[in-house]
């Protein structure tokens, strides 16, 4: 425990947005957000035995420099940055991409072989490899291979189609599990806050209503903190 | 090599530190018993920051909350999985089960749904309504006072509906439906399939100075650092070490068997530690089993003796027997009108559904007994590993591409996010004797302690009740319209979609409880009826799993089975 160090989760953020509904306004001086929950700023609670398989995962190196910087410059194209978030470069997706890859093996051949094929189609048209190649040649390349059909199971689908699904699923996931990405994204929770239902511009929008009789049996959230008291027939009276 | 004798003598010795060892352990040592509690795996506490996963963020991790390490999730918070390195299982050929085991304190309880659900009347008389499988020697009524103290000590959410099968109790008030869950209630209700709020096991309100209270991120499945939802370490075993009570913990510790004396009579158990790869003994006046169902059987099955030569507690040759897990069946679909949704507010809520569907028809009308619930899940998740994967997948419903590159991937994204609802049936499969879990004579696992090998089989019943629940969720994705994914509806070829035996992780009824020494393995209090002194306190003794999760029945079981030991350590019965 000696690592232990004591925060004040108090974060609302928007999730005050959902308390126009019933009462409990003044939610930020609610001493329930403050619990106190110690965190350790160096781990992310892995076992030892998990820690060590991820320092020897990170000893080892499946891509090479060339190949490190054709996933940074395709993963680019997939996912061209944008202003104020990034892109998959700053969502730090090549290395994520590396540590997968070494994470699971059955990747591997995918990976290692869509580069190598993706840098010899290439060179028969262009004469150079794929990163060293313009953009509108590049989307030449990658066009053909961009688009698959919904109806028919990947593992059947060209390699062409298959290595460029995948780096694209490994770029969309690498950079929305980004600080960056789920800013972009507009996550708003993995925080302490008080659930009191859905704003109502959002129901509006989305065409719901709450029924009255089932909010009347949820939670007031202005009395959460009292102790639960119940009479013999199990009705709350607090 | 010697094995080595602990000079201390236990009232009670607990095996596995579970929802059932927990309570037996809150409940033997608020009575002033001393109590070893002996467990497989490492001490864990959910408020240690050292192992605490609840409110990491992905990108904490190299590999952004992937599955490699933890079959849940990197963050899901079980010790184990289907498969752990060194203690194998085995099958029957052509048989199959899954089996989930979790080595830690407080077991599986640390990552669970808690779905907190009473079996109601006629889910402890189950061949008195339809002829199939044995009643239990018990009914609802003996159990109900203990319900009502599980309810009131630990807490959980719900309301009270009167439903006849489903029983009222002593709940803390629901939260509000999230906006897919809207969605539900409207399109089930359309079909004419109940809906009501969620009965989980999370403080919506305080009950105690002790317990935090739930803060909403949705992260039940990480055990939560301010004991807001029920993990057995943080709201049993450490409230009763905390009052005082006489509890010593072994972890790393795995019992290869229950020792007996010259009577026959239960004097401890042996047990193997990891740290040392050595054999130690414990003695007790009592043994409490709660490894697991499997993992009591197989215990129990490993102590063999010259005056119990077929196992201890086993002179009816039951035990293993009527070994059941939950049906399991599912769906997902897209719902359009989910789409393009404003992500300006945060609606984690809490770690499991806010409402569901208690089984509502009657089946004197259908071609299978018994029922099913249906749980929800959808809404606006963190992302994770996985999160864009065939991002605009759904765009075929619309006749557009799928796939491509480009700045209009983010707008994709978003378009498509939290547009999805799906649906778990979670059902009652029949009991069978042929169904079980016996000694595999062939294998050893690494502490040389022989392991389990299963055999199990769903019948044509369960088979027809998981075509029930996909006919009932296509019809409500209809009516939400939505457009189911994943493929579309499983049809007879994949057995409308039923999970394999052990998926639902409700493993019950391998010493199942009875009346008839000669067909049962323990009495109604859960004690063997060939040794007074040896009691399970898991889901082994369950005669049937009911259209219900089976943790709040262990919980109210283990309590009476305490009440029962106290009393007879009292009048010095045993």
């Amino acid at each position: 425990m000696d690592r232990r160090e004591s925060i004040k989760a108090l974060i609302l953020g928007t999730g005050a947005i959902g308390l126009g509904l019933q009462g409990c306004k003044n939610v930020n001086d609610d001493p329930l957000l403050n619990q106190e929950i110690a965190v350790a700023e160096t781990y992310f609670g892995r076992t030892p035995e998990e820690l060590e398989r991820i320092e020897e995962l990170n000893e080892e190196q499946l891509f090479n420099e060339h190949e490190l910087e054709t996933i940074a410059v395709l993963s680019e194209v997939i996912l061209p940055p944008k202003e104020p978030f990034g892109g998959p470069i700053e969502a730090d997706v090549p290395n994520f991409i590396e540590f997968i890859g070494k994470d699971m093996p059955k990747l591997q051949y995918t990976l290692l072989g869509g580069l190598m094929w993706l840098d010899h189609e290439a060179n028969t048209a262009f004469g150079t490899d794929f990163k060293s190649t313009p953009l509108e040649q590049q989307k030449q390349l990658l066009d053909p291979i961009a688009y698959y059909d919904a109806e028919i199971p990947m593992k059947v689908q060209s390699l062409g189609i298959q290595f460029f699904s995948l780096m694209r699923n490994l770029t969309l996931t690498g950079y929305y599990t980004s600080e960056l990405g789920i800013k972009d994204l507009g996550y708003q929770g993995n925080q302490p806050n008080v659930w009191d239902g859905v704003p109502q511009d959002v129901l509006d929008q989305h065409g719901v209503a709450y029924d009255p009789e089932w909010i009347a049996k949820c939670v007031d959230q202005s009395k959460r903190g009292v102790i639960a008291e119940w009479d013999e027939n199990g009705n709350l009276l607090t | 090599m010697q094995i080595k004798e602990s000079p201390d003598v236990y009232d009670v010795i607990i095996v596995g530190s579970g929802a059932g060892g927990g309570m037996a352990a809150k409940q033997l040592a608020d009575a002033g018993f001393n109590i070893a509690i002996v467990e497989a795996g490492p001490f864990f506490d959910p408020a240690d920051p050292k192992t605490m996963t609840q409110l990491k963020w992905p990108y904490e991790s190299p590999r952004r909350g992937a599955g490699t390490d933890r079959p849940f999730g990197e963050f899901d918070m079980a010790y184990g999985g289907w498969q752990i390195e060194g203690e194998p299982y085995t099958h029957t050929e052509g048989t199959k089960f899954n089996w989930f085991r979790s080595h830690m304190l407080g077991g599986r309880t640390n990552h669970w749904g808690r779905i907190s659900l009473r079996f109601g009347p006629k889910d402890f008389k189950g061949k008195t309504r339809d002829g199939y499988g044995e009643d239990w020697p018990i009914g609802y009524d003996d159990v109900k006072p203990y319900y009502d103290k599980v309810d009131k000590l630990i807490g959980v959410f719900g309301t009270n509906e009167g439903l006849p099968n489903d029983p009222d109790g002593f709940f803390l008030p629901p939260p509000k439906p999230r906006l897919h869950e809207l969605f539900y209630i409207k399109g089930a209700k359309k079909s004419g399939v109940p809906v009501i709020p969620g009965r989980l096991s999370m403080l919506t309100k305080r009950i105690n100075k002790d317990r935090g209270v739930c803060f909403y991120c949705g992260q039940c499945s990480r055990a939560c650092a301010v004991y807001a939802d029920f993990s057995s370490g943080s709201c049993l075993i450490f409230p009763a070490h905390k009052n005082g009570g006489k509890i010593r913990i072994y972890v790393n510790s795995v019992v290869r068997e229950v020792t007996t004396n010259e009577e026959g009579k239960a004097t401890g158990v042996s047990y193997i530690s990891k740290d040392d790869r050595k054999e130690y003994k414990l003695k007790g006046r009592v043994v409490v089993l709660a490894a697991s169902a499997c993992s009591s059987a197989r215990i129990l099955l490993n102590s063999n003796s010259k005056q119990h030569p077929n196992g201890l507690g086993n002179s009816s040759d039951i035990i293993g027997k009527y070994l059941h897990d939950s049906t399991g069946a599912s769906s997902a679909c897209f719902v359009p009108d989910l789409m393009n949704r404003k992500t300006n507010y945060n609606e984690d809520g809490v770690g499991g559904m806010h409402v569901y569907s208690p089984w509502w028809e009657d089946n004197s009308k259908l071609d299978f007994p018994r029922g099913y619930h249906i749980e929800v899940w959808g809404g606006m998740g963190m992302p994770n590993y996985g999160f864009g994967f065939n991002h605009n997948a759904f765009n075929k419903f619309f006749g557009l591409k799928t796939g491509g590159y480009g700045p209009q991937l983010r707008d994709e994204v978003k378009k498509y996010y939290g547009s999805v609802i799906g649906f778990g049936g979670r059902g009652e499969g029949i009991a069978r004797k042929d169904n079980y879990c016996e000694i595999d004579t062939t294998t050893v696992d690494q502490f040389g302690i022989p392991v389990l090998k299963f055999n199990y089989k769903w019948s044509d019943l369960e088979v027809r009740q998981a075509k029930h629940m996909q006919d009932t969720f296509e019809e409500i994705i209809h009516n939400m319209g939505g457009e189911p994914i994943w493929g579309g509806k499983p049809g007879k070829d994949r057995d409308y979609g039923l999970e394999t035996p052990g998926n639902i992780i409700h493993e019950v009824g391998t010493t199942r409880m009875g009346n008839d020494p000669k067909t049962s393995v323990t009495n109604k209090f859960n004690q063997l009826h060939d040794v007074d002194n040896v009691f399970i306190v898991d889901a082994g003794p369950f005669v049937s799993q009911a259209d219900k999760n089976c943790t709040w029945t262990i919980l109210a079981l283990s309590w009476r089975a305490s009440d029962y030991i106290i009393d007879q350590l009292k009048q010095q019965n045993i």
